[in-house]
Order: structure tokens, then sequence, then C-alpha cells
């Protein structure tokens, strides 16, 4: 029989640690869907998505039961909508209400891939995407958008990013009277991965098969509790502990994912082995920041302790699983990390401390309020800034930004549920118009021509 | 195919015929017990055989999970694959 210790320690994490999968996510290939006519487009994208995620909810919902662990949510991801804009023409915010639609009728909280790929140019129907995002945000619930405006291999394309500042606050300004959420559900990304399985930034990459299951685990209070329990030991040790932890969760991701994946009939793409926190007392990457040793997350030492828990989870999760992909570190969303939110409000994390700890983990600057009367350039910048960490270090970074509308520094936005709340945080005051105003394209660097 | 039942709280007469009779009920086969009684914390760890359960095993983790609020007492029951797949390499 099993240890009787490994099974208290298992009831633990669950019950006590918030131990569960954050995501199993299905993405769908929608290349099939696209017709000249939108309208037809629309329809076959309906079918498709319905016939193919019909029983992703209840099987998901039926492994929770039997395997007594908490799948907290179900997601679709689809192809890149600008690709069937291309093809079809007409106002892509019609695809964004099918999306919707699509996604309520199967039962998940969430769809994306209400994207374009535009790091080197725009293609037919990239502009016409990104132009619509604002609206197509501001009139559906459930779809979530992304953009990539930068890669290694193709440098900045700075035109979208000036379209994608402006992009940000107009998604804001048509949500005013809901926090803002439009800018909650974009995610502008440099190095984007096709087979990401969190939201908002999910999307179905085209070169991904017709229809596959990713699962993104979760489990921040699950490392904060080990380090708690293990004291004062180098911090050699404390990696070790990481490691170890994180093989455990990463199983359990597997797990699941080859078990939905065999009851779906669809096959598994990946375990993303991030470590994702929520706004829920007791699972914050802050926390497991502060357990490490730091009064508070945002104190000198958290850019060196992030980039420790970042390798580590990577270190520990990718023996415990066939395939790993996605984004695969820990994130940083301030509005969602319990631990963020209490270091934003104090005033020890700044967007510019923040910038610095995405160079080491994953993703970027997520879930960020900034003050309503922030300009277009400035958030461009700031997202170009992000992107370059992301294009010269040859990792995935993205800005999700929320300017809150009507509201200055130290008021509050909350968007409640998993995106949680959080306060205004403070933006340069000097502005870079002239810079963003002149677009163009940023080369890629010298270390993207490797072959 | 197997799955494990943990029951903790305060002990009391009768927790362990209740979980063995409601094992019975649904033709789980009990293969192992182990239990212990710490001043009065009772926790007991079930290894019970599903191959032939009478209902979902799903249902079956709904149906102990109100045994156990009845008598006061937290009771899981998991797949066994999910312990051998997170403590076993």
């Amino acid at each position: 029989m099993l240890n009787t210790k490994d099974i208290l320690e298992t009831i633990t994490m669950i019950q006590e640690e918030n131990l569960d999968i954050r995501t199993i996510t299905m993405g769908i290939s929608l290349l099939d869907c696209a017709d000249s006519d939108i309208h037809a487009s629309c329809r076959k994208i309906y079918e498709k998505i319905t016939r193919c995620a019909k029983n992703l909810v209840s099987v998901g919902c039926e492994i929770e039961r039997e395997y007594g662990i908490p799948i907290i949510n179900k997601r679709i991801s689809v192809t890149p909508i600008s690709l069937l804009c291309g093809v079809s023409g007409g106002d892509p915010v019609e695809y964004a209400k099918v999306l919707d639609k699509a996604s309520k009728a199967v039962g998940v909280n969430f769809i994306g891939g209400f994207s374009a790929l535009v790091q080197k140019g725009f293609a037919a129907g990239d502009r016409e995407l990104i132009e619509s995002i604002p609206e197509a945000l501001a009139v559906t619930d459930q779809v979530c958008s992304s953009v990539n405006i930068g890669s290694t291999k193709a440098g900045i394309n700075m035109d979208a990013v000036a379209m994608m500042g402006r992009a940000v606050k107009k998604a804001a300004e048509l949500t005013a009277d809901r926090d803002c959420i439009g800018a909650a559900k974009l995610v502008v990304f440099c190095n984007a991965v096709e087979d990401n399985p969190f939201m908002a930034g999910a999307f179905h990459g085209v070169g991904e098969p017709d229809c596959v299951i990713h699962v993104g685990v979760s489990g921040p209070g699950v490392v904060r509790a080990a380090l708690a329990k293990a004291g004062d030991i180098p911090l050699n040790e404390v990696a070790d502990l990481i490691k170890r932890t994180a093989f455990k969760i990463t199983r359990m991701g597997q797990l699941v994912g080859a078990e939905a994946s065999r009851r779906l009939g669809v096959p598994f793409g990946i375990v993303d082995l991030s470590l994702a926190p929520t706004p829920a007392i007791g699972d914050s990457v802050a926390h497991i920041l502060e357990e490490i040793g730091l009064e508070q997350c945002g104190a000198p030492g958290t850019t060196a302790a992030l980039a420790m828990l970042n390798d580590a989870v990577k270190k520990g999760g990718v023996m415990a699983s066939s395939t790993v992909g996605g984004l695969s570190g820990a994130f940083i969303p301030v509005t969602e990390d319990a631990g963020m939110i209490d270091a934003a409000r104090a005033g020890t994390l700044s967007i510019e401390k923040l910038e610095a700890m995405t160079a080491v983990c994953s993703v970027g600057l997520d879930m960020i309020v900034i003050p309503g009367d922030t300009s277009a350039e400035t958030i461009a910048a700031i997202i170009a800034d992000e992107a370059a960490i992301g294009m010269v270090n040859q990792k995935t970074t993205a800005a999700r930004l929320i300017p809150a509308i009507g509201k200055k520094l130290g008021e509050e936005l909350s968007f409640g549920g998993l995106l949680g709340s959080g306060p205004v945080m403070k933006v340069g005051s000097m502005s870079p118009a002239r810079m963003i105003g002149r677009g163009g394209h940023i080369p890629a660097p010298m270390h993207s021509l490797k072959n | 195919m197997r799955a494990i039942i943990t029951v903790v709280g305060r002990d009391m007469v009768g927790i362990l015929a209740k979980v063995a009779g409601e094992c019975a009920k649904v033709n789980a086969n009990v293969i192992e017990v182990n239990q212990s009684v710490l001043q009065d914390m009772f926790a007991m760890i079930m290894l019970i055989d599903i191959s032939a359960l009478s209902c979902k095993l799903g249902d079956f983790g709904e149906t102990m999970d109100a045994v156990g609020s009845e008598m006061g007492l937290k009771i899981h029951v998991m797949h066994e694959d999910l312990f051998n797949s997170m403590h076993r390499v």
C-alpha cells in the first residue's frame, strides 16, 4: 500500500494549500472553417467548436470528481482569427460574437484566439482585426484577445506596438463602466507560444494538430508550504525542495491531461509547468518569494529569488511530463496575486521592478492597473520595453495593462473572480511620443542568426 | 482499479463500520485499512477495489462526502492513480 505520509501530503496539498489543475484548454483549429463569405465562416466556426468541445466540461467535471482534484477552468483556444478575416473580409467583431456564443453553448469560461501575429508586418485581415479588438472585447464576455508584435527572429513591429497602445486604451474606455475589463482580456506578446493553455493569451497555432488538449497546473501554495516547513536551509536546498514539489504538481497535471485526452478522444498536447497564482489567500507567488526571505515582494533580492524559483519549477516539472510546453514558468500577475496586491498597495512593488522580474520569469507585465490618463504612446512604449526584453532574451514576454479610466494613483479596480483587484500603479511621466511616432521596425538582434 | 478513502475527524463509535458499510453497498471490496487514533483525533486510510463498483466513483465520492458531513468527519475518496503518479517515479 502507499505510504500514509504520502497520501496525507496529497490531501493536505489539495485541501489546505490550494493545489489544483488551473485549466484544461482544448485547442481547436479553425483553418477548415475559412470561407470567403463571413456568415458561412461564422456558421462553420460555431458548428466546429460546439462539436469538438461538446463534452469538454462534462469530462473535466467527471475527472475532478473521480480523482478528487479540482479543475478550476475549462477553456478553448482557436486559430488566430486574423487568418479567417484575411479570407472573408468583413467586420471581425462578427467573429468575436460567434466565438462568445459558441463558448457559452459548451459551458467553458473563456475562449482565446481573437488574435493576430504581426511581428514582421501586416497581412490581409491583421489591421482590421487589431482595430476591432476594443469593440470585440466590449460586446462579448468570454472572448480573449492577443497580438504578437515581436519575436527574437523578426524584431519588433513598432507600427503594431503603436496600434496596440491605442487598442489597450480604447478597450479600457469602452468598458469603463465595468472596471475597464476589456483591457484585462487583451495581451500583447513578444515570442508568443502556439500551445499556451492560459488566458488571456491562449491561441491555437497553425503548427498545431486539428484538435488537442493542453493542461496548465498551479500550486504556489504548495511550494510556499513546503518552504515554510523546511526552515532556514541554504538556497541550493531551497531550489531542490521547489524542484521536488514542482515534480509532484506536474505529475498530477500529466495524469489529468492524459486522462482527459483519452476520454475525449483528442490527442494530448502539453503540460504547462506554471505557478499560477489566484487572489485567494495562500495561493500567491509573492508569498513564496517572501517565504524565501524577503520582507515583502519587490524588495531588493526579488529578481534573484524569482529567477531561482522559475528555474527550479522547470527543472522539477520537466521530468514529470512527457511533453512540456506553453509558457512554463512562474506568473506574476499583480491583480491576481494577494501578495503582489499588498506589495503594490504598500508601494514596495513598482512597474520598474516588475519589468526587471519579467526578464527572469514566465511572461511579463501582467494585470497591471495604470492611471486612466496614461497616453496611448506611453502604453505603447511600455509594451515596447517589455517586448525588447523578450526579443533579446529569447523568451516570451507580454504586457497586459489596464488603464483605469477616470481613476488616479491610489484608487483601485476590482474585476472579481480569478482576475482579482489592484491599485493604480505609478507610470513614469516623461513622454516617449516622438519615438513611438517614428513607427517602423526594430531589427532582430544579432543572436537571432543562429543557423 | 483501486481507490483510497481517507477519514479524518474526532473519534467516535462506529466510524469504521459506517464507512465499510457504505463500501459494501456499492460493491467496493476493502483491501487494506490503516488507522490511528491520536488523543481523540481519528485518522483512517482505506484502500478499496473499485473494479466491480456498482456506481460511478464520482457519485460514491459525493455519498461519502455527505456521510462525512453527517458524522462531523472529513471523508475523501480519490482514485489511486493520483497518488501513484505523484509519489512514484
